[in-house]
């Protein structure tokens, strides 16, 4: 016991003392965390909305000052004829025109419906769509006669932070357990001291997992504090059971972590085991388990392939917990999958590191 | 008495032999040489003596051990120091011994103990709070022995433990092997370097993975009428073919 306790001591002084780790470990969550959370949004905030006010009425007016005080707009002023439309857009001073047709609130009292004109800027698709639903449902909000229809749920802001957060949390248990586990085994086999270790009357099973659990410890750490940020600066929503959510990250972390020794029961070098880490484990976390792109909107070949990608269980299972407030009875599917997978790759490991040592 | 006993041991990696019916014994206290070309098959004898490696037929006993069945009490009764020295070098000095004197199950005041010994041989206080990184090749190499011995094993297998190091140090290092030898560890020693071949007290020269002399290097030497080991090296190897 004493061996493994001093075994553990061992690992966090590698981790403490390596620069690099500490950034991995500590500078990147972070670092995605705020590009995630500040630069890359799929929201809009204080996009230029220039106003074609062609009635000029009481209701255009009051549509007019809804749209500016949601926040989601500044103004870019207003114009008065079709020929400003082209040179607005061009020299990029508006990304969105709202024209309100002539004799607006007339047509509102007599016929019962009005017509708002929306001109955007479609250079951009996903912005362009973005900024007309936010307009229609502030005119639908306003006048509940002109019947836009639109409604979102769970993410009723579309707000992305609430997105990405979760695929963060599986992009950092990848990281920090299969990438960084690898490394540092093969770390010891390029040094000797693996060998060192072996050659010791430590059993191969303990010195794994002497080595692997700091990760577990400090990527759980590093989820925690993910959350907590995400909660207090984002505002992201954490509705279902804490405890589940701990409970399904220690599962994804298990798959991880035995990915990362089946990396390094492969791999003789640091670099190789780099490459098939980020390659081949970090790149379908971000690319197919729908982190990035909808699951749905894939080509059927990837979709197939998406279902080996533990990440897409794990995304639908926070995603689930953390957004929806879900619990086992609506998740154990995932779980389940989550689980065997899991054991399947411990398994493997093992047999790979035993046949290793042989 | 024999404290290491190999008899026809073999290792075939598919069809390759990389050990093939090898027997010799080990005397207590003696220094072994085991010498051969790369690729002669020493480390994979001596991974199997040292119960890393599954042995494909024959065995071998080690301190009374059988290395096939009994590969962990083998391990608690070796030492074993490899050519890169295989110490941590992003820990300092004593938190290397912490681990190993903690790996071989030694009692906290023994470590203790150990690191004064330590600081007390290198003529300097601070030298236990320096990572091992910083520290001279000597030193490390000097140190990587001190730490195979921590648990004070009946035997120690050192793989070309003095690759890379100035012929002084080397020296050293080999005055320090005939002190733990005088006590009665044995020390099982596999080279490149002729010269030191000179300082074992027998020799066993592998040549594509059998054994193709052993003996005293007196012995070897009048036997193929040569004048030094590294002429003994040469007339073997030159009938191996892996090389």
């Amino acid at each position: 016991m004493t061996a493994f306790l001093g075994f553990m001591r061992k690992e966090f002084f590698h981790i403490f003392r390596d620069k690099r780790s500490m950034y991995v470990l500590f500078g990147l969550p972070i670092v995605q965390l705020l590009l995630f959370g500040f630069a890359i949004r799929n929201e809009l905030n204080q996009a230029d909305l220039a106003i074609w006010d062609r009635s000029g009425d009481e209701i255009t007016r009051e549509l007019t000052n809804k749209i500016f005080a949601s926040g989601t707009f500044v103004s870019a002023g207003v114009i008065h004829s079709e020929s400003e439309i082209d040179p607005l857009f061009k020299s990029g001073r508006a990304r969105q025109i709202v024209v309100f047709e002539p004799d607006f609130a007339e047509r509102l009292a007599r016929e019962g419906t009005a017509h708002v004109g929306l001109i955007t800027d479609a250079s951009d698709p996903n912005q362009a769509q973005i900024l007309q639903a936010a307009v229609e449902s502030i005119v639908a909000d306003a006048r509940p006669t002109m019947k836009v229809s639109v409604r979102m749920l769970y993410n009723p802001q579309l707000r992305s932070t609430n997105l990405f957060v979760p695929g963060l949390i599986a992009i950092i248990l990848m990281i920090v357990n299969a990438l960084m586990t690898s490394i540092s085994i093969t770390r010891e086999k390029e040094l000797g001291t693996m060998e060192a270790l072996l050659a010791s009357p430590l059993p191969p099973i303990q010195i794994i997992v002497g080595k692997v659990i700091p990760y577990l410890v400090l990527s759980l750490v590093n989820v925690t504090s993910v959350l907590v940020v995400a909660n207090v600066v984002f505002k992201v929503p954490f509705v279902g059971s804490i405890p589940l959510f701990f409970a399904e990250a220690v599962l994804f972390t298990m798959t991880a972590l035995s990915l990362g020794i089946l990396i390094s029961t492969k791999a003789k070098t640091q670099q190789v085991a780099m490459f098939v880490a980020l390659g081949g484990l970090l790149l379908p976390t971000i690319l197919l388990s729908g982190f990035i792109f909808p699951v749905e909107n894939m080509a059927r070949p990837l979709q197939v392939i998406s279902n080996v990608v533990p990440a897409r269980w794990f995304l639908e299972i926070v995603r689930g917990i953390l957004l929806k407030g879900n619990g086992l009875a609506e998740l154990w599917e995932e779980t389940l999958i989550l689980a065997v997978m899991t054991a399947g790759f411990i398994a493997l490991s093992l047999k790979n590191f035993k046949i290793r040592l042989e | 008495m024999s404290i290491i006993q190999v008899r026809h041991l073999s290792k075939h990696f598919g069809s390759f032999k990389a050990v093939d019916d090898i027997s010799f014994e080990v005397r207590k206290g003696e220094i072994f040489g085991f010498l051969g070309a790369n690729g002669a098959g020493k480390t994979t004898a001596m991974r199997m003596l040292t119960g890393l490696l599954q042995p494909t037929s024959g065995e071998a006993t080690v301190a009374g051990f059988d290395v096939g069945s009994q590969p962990e009490q083998v391990k608690s009764r070796i030492g074993y120091m490899s050519q890169k020295f295989s110490l941590y070098e992003d820990l300092t000095l004593a938190e290397n011994v912490d681990f190993f004197g903690g790996v071989y199950g030694l009692s906290d005041e023994q470590i203790r103990r150990k690191k004064e010994e330590m600081a007390e041989d290198l003529h300097d206080p601070g030298a236990m709070s320096h990572l091992v990184g910083s520290l001279p090749l000597g030193w490390k190499q000097k140190l990587s022995f001190v730490t195979a011995m921590l648990h004070h094993p009946d035997i120690v297998f050192l793989d070309e433990p003095t690759g890379g190091v100035d012929p002084i140090t080397r020296r050293n290092f080999w005055k320090r092997l005939y002190k733990e030898a005088d006590q009665g560890v044995t020390l099982f020693v596999t080279t490149h370097y002729m010269d030191e071949a000179e300082y074992c007290d027998r020799i066993a020269m592998m040549v594509d993975g059998r054994i193709a002399a052993i003996g005293t290097p007196a012995e070897l030497k009048r036997e193929m009428n040569a004048a030094s080991m590294d002429d003994v090296f040469v007339k073997l190897a030159r009938g191996g073919v892996r090389s």
